[in-house]
């Protein structure tokens, strides 16, 4: 972002606690997710690793590595980054900000409480959707409480009109409780029989995974990239019309081909696969335009490792993801390829390649301009690209290669097992990366702290003594 | 077009239209789905589990078995094989025409136009409904999954990774209880090439008392425990072996027919892959 740009300081002293709190958690539990993810990697390695202990079963370790980065990390980042949004684009202070901050705890609460719960066996059994009632009503009633004041935010704007970041942004903060409500209420309340169970937590994954990330990451993307390209968004009618293409269609994708339901749900995901042409397309324009347009600044962007190579590579993996995802929706390779590691490798690019990269890119964009200090370790933004990019692209090759050959190899796990087991180098790397980036984080928080402290002495302590003077 | 008005309402009615799809309208179809009679049976279809195997399910969730497995059986079609059952009065014509037939591997249409023609010249036959398809042909189960075989569990975990082998037909293909516990105990005492984690925490090694246990492992040499010693299985081991086992995906139903003579018992050796 352009450094001269005139930033109202109240927004930066009203977001400044929210978004520490928002963002120290989702850093821990990036952490955290990645070393889970990596243990759980080490199985591929040695299978009997840890065959003594229960809570380090091979199942219960993939699901808590899988949730800490999407409930931990991905959702309240990305709430974060969503509340300074809001209020540079409404150019007003964050409205309630007390409330956001009573909301990072509760959800983080939440966070720790589903993990537990997962580590000792009280999962619901459905995937990216394996935390208990408990910490599900934590979670929502924290969302909540972020999104009023997003919304309160959003109204006290001063610039009427609708940016294109609005749009993606306020659909995504309805899309989130619509889906979360739907899917525990039929799923862990009050339960529907058979496999409909089945058919609405892919309904859930799907619009989660895929369409609320997409919602966040890509309007994050179109607010940053302007900025960072020096011009307009390409085209906004062309990104007007990918927007409403892209929720009308993207959120019937999503049920796999060849699964023990009726043949007509199936067909719609299939359908759907196809006319997701359309925005993609219409999006990528928008993308490509932006980025590789010539600026109006008369200066070339350069992105040099910084937050704006980040989004640029977050963007680009967003429609790899897709176009490694329609694919699915074809009746025939989708039977066979979608019980394979291909999914999981799609989901790792959409997650960590996209969404990841994506919202830790915007962190590092905007935190020094709220705390109004550098950070601590500049080179490591630069490392943590490159250790993200490289672990982001060996972990979802190495998995989809696997798979495929696993597929084609009538299941056999043999011949997936040399891909696995290089894929946890993928892993190894994204962790570094979260480390950097946590490490950054907390040494920022500490040295806010410590500035507080001292300007709090100051006020208590006068710094020259004072003395009678005698004569 | 774009004030927040509209934009919420773009946003409901698109989220909206895919809930009544994918959502209500599973509900209606799936959600109140009732048993169904095997083909040609007067069972009914499914049965409830019985209460070890019922308990073992959750033992599944617990350790998020599914993580790996998958319990949905595929298949690419149906073939369908003339068997002529009875030559008639005119065997000659019969005869005739049988050599100017083909009667393997038909699809339902030709099956039923060389039936009509066979026995139009008075012989008598049956057309036997074979499925097709990689999990088929590998033994894993006789035909594919379908919604009914769900119908009384809760959570339905179907999967979405092939790590290890499909379990839909598990308890029609490897249907023995101690091997089943053997293979969660030491899954490579059982398998050789297996890659599955050993489920040593689900099992106790204890010193044999004055009379062994009767529920005592018989592990292979390799595996055992140190002299003296013997594992018995844990509750938790004996209902998801329990559950395994219960796991049938091998009668004919109404949305997945085939005929039970033609599919051919699979070899165990191919099963046990």
């Amino acid at each position: 972002m352009n450094r001269n740009e005139k930033i109202d300081p109240a927004i930066g002293d009203t977001c400044r606690v929210p978004l520490l709190a928002l963002f120290g958690g989702a850093a821990l539990w990036l952490v955290v997710g990645l070393a889970i993810e990596l243990a759980a990697s080490l199985t591929f390695h040695n299978p009997s690793m840890f065959a003594d202990h229960s809570w380090l079963a091979y199942g219960r370790l993939q699901a808590a590595a899988n949730d800490a980065v999407l409930y931990g990390f991905c959702i309240p980042a990305a709430l974060g980054v969503i509340l300074w949004v809001f209020a540079r684009l409404s150019e007003s202070e964050l409205v309630l900000p007390l409330v956001p901050v009573l909301a990072a705890n509760i959800w983080h609460l939440g966070v720790l409480v589903g993990l537990v719960a997962i580590f000792i066996g009280d999962t619901t059994g459905f995937q990216w959707l394996e935390f208990p009632r408990g910490a599900s009503v934590l979670l929502f009633s924290a969302y909540m409480l972020i999104a009023i004041s997003a919304m309160a935010t959003f109204g006290a704007r001063r610039e009427r009109k609708l940016q294109p970041a609005h749009w993606f942004l306020l659909a995504a903060l309805v899309w989130f409780p619509w889906i979360y409500t739907t899917a525990n209420i039929f799923l862990v309340a009050w339960p529907v029989r058979g496999v409909a169970q089945a058919v609405i937590d892919w309904w859930f994954t799907n619009n989660l995974i895929f369409v609320w990330f997409a919602l966040v990451g890509l309007g994050l993307a179109f607010y940053f990239l302007p900025k960072f390209a020096g011009r307009p968004l390409h085209n906004p009618d062309l990104a007007l019309f990918g927007f409403v293409t892209f929720i009308l269609f993207s959120t019937w994708c999503g049920i796999p081909q060849g699964a023990p339901v009726p043949a007509w749900l199936p067909a719609a995901s299939t359908f759907a696969s196809v006319l997701m042409l359309i925005p993609i397309f219409s999006l990528l324009t928008v993308f490509a335009r932006t980025v590789t347009g010539p600026s109006l600044t008369g200066t070339k962007p350069q992105c040099k490792g910084g937050p704006f190579c980040y989004i640029k590579f977050g963007t680009t993996a967003f429609i790899l993801a897709t176009l490694m995802l329609l694919p699915l929706g074809c009746p025939h390779f989708g039977s066979w390829a979608g019980i394979t590691w291909y999914v999981q490798a799609q989901s790792s690019l959409q997650i960590l390649g996209f969404f990841t990269i994506v919202i830790c890119g915007a962190i590092y964009e905007l935190m020094p301009s709220v705390m109004g200090m550098e950070w601590p370790f500049p080179k490591f933004v630069r490392f943590q690209h490159w250790a993200f990019m490289a672990g982001a692209v060996l972990l979802v090759l190495m998995l989809a290669i696997g798979g495929l050959a696993q597929g084609m190899n009538d299941y056999n796990f043999q011949s997936a097992l040399p891909f696995l087991r290089f894929s946890t180098l993928g892993l190894f790397l994204l962790l570094l990366g979260s480390l950097m980036f946590a490490a950054n984080i907390f040494v920022m928080t500490i040295k806010w702290n410590l500035a507080l402290a001292k300007g709090f002495i100051a006020i208590v302590r006068p710094p020259v003594k004072l003395q009678e003077v005698k004569s | 077009m774009t004030s927040s008005c509209r934009i919420f309402l773009v946003s409901f009615i698109a989220l909206g239209l895919s809930w009544g799809g994918f959502v209500l309208a599973p509900m209606e179809q799936l959600g109140t789905q009732k048993q169904t009679d095997v083909l040609n049976s007067s069972q009914t279809y499914p049965l409830q589990r019985t209460g070890d195997a019922t308990l073992g399910l959750q033992v599944y969730r617990r350790y998020g078995c599914a993580a790996c497995h998958t319990t949905q059986l595929q298949q690419g079609g149906v073939s369908c094989d003339v068997v002529v059952t009875g030559m008639g009065k005119n065997p000659t014509a019969v005869s005739n025409l049988l050599s100017s037939l083909s009667l393997k591997n038909l699809d339902k249409d030709d099956a039923q136009s060389a039936s009509d023609q066979i026995t139009g010249a008075g012989g008598k036959t049956e057309i036997h409904i074979i499925p097709t398809g990689g999990d088929v042909a590998r033994g894993w189960g006789a035909r594919r999954s379908v919604s009914e075989d769900f119908l009384w569990d809760y959570p339905v975990q179907l999967g979405s990774l092939r790590m290890g082998p499909d379990l839909a037909n598990v308890g029609g293909r490897l249907g023995s209880f101690s091997w089943q516990l053997l293979h969660l105990y030491a899954p490579q005492a059982a398998a050789k090439d297996s890659a599955m984690p050993p489920f040593r925490f689900m099992f106790l090694v204890q010193k044999i008392g004055a009379t062994p246990s009767p529920d005592a492992l018989q592990l292979p040499a390799g595996f055992g425990p140190p002299s003296g010693f013997e594992v018995v299985p844990s509750n938790a081991a004996r209902n998801l072996a329990a559950y395994l086992l219960s796991l049938h995906a091998d009668v004919p139903l109404h949305d997945a027919p085939f005929t039970m003579a033609a599919a051919a018992p699979a070899p165990t050796a191919q099963a046990k892959k």
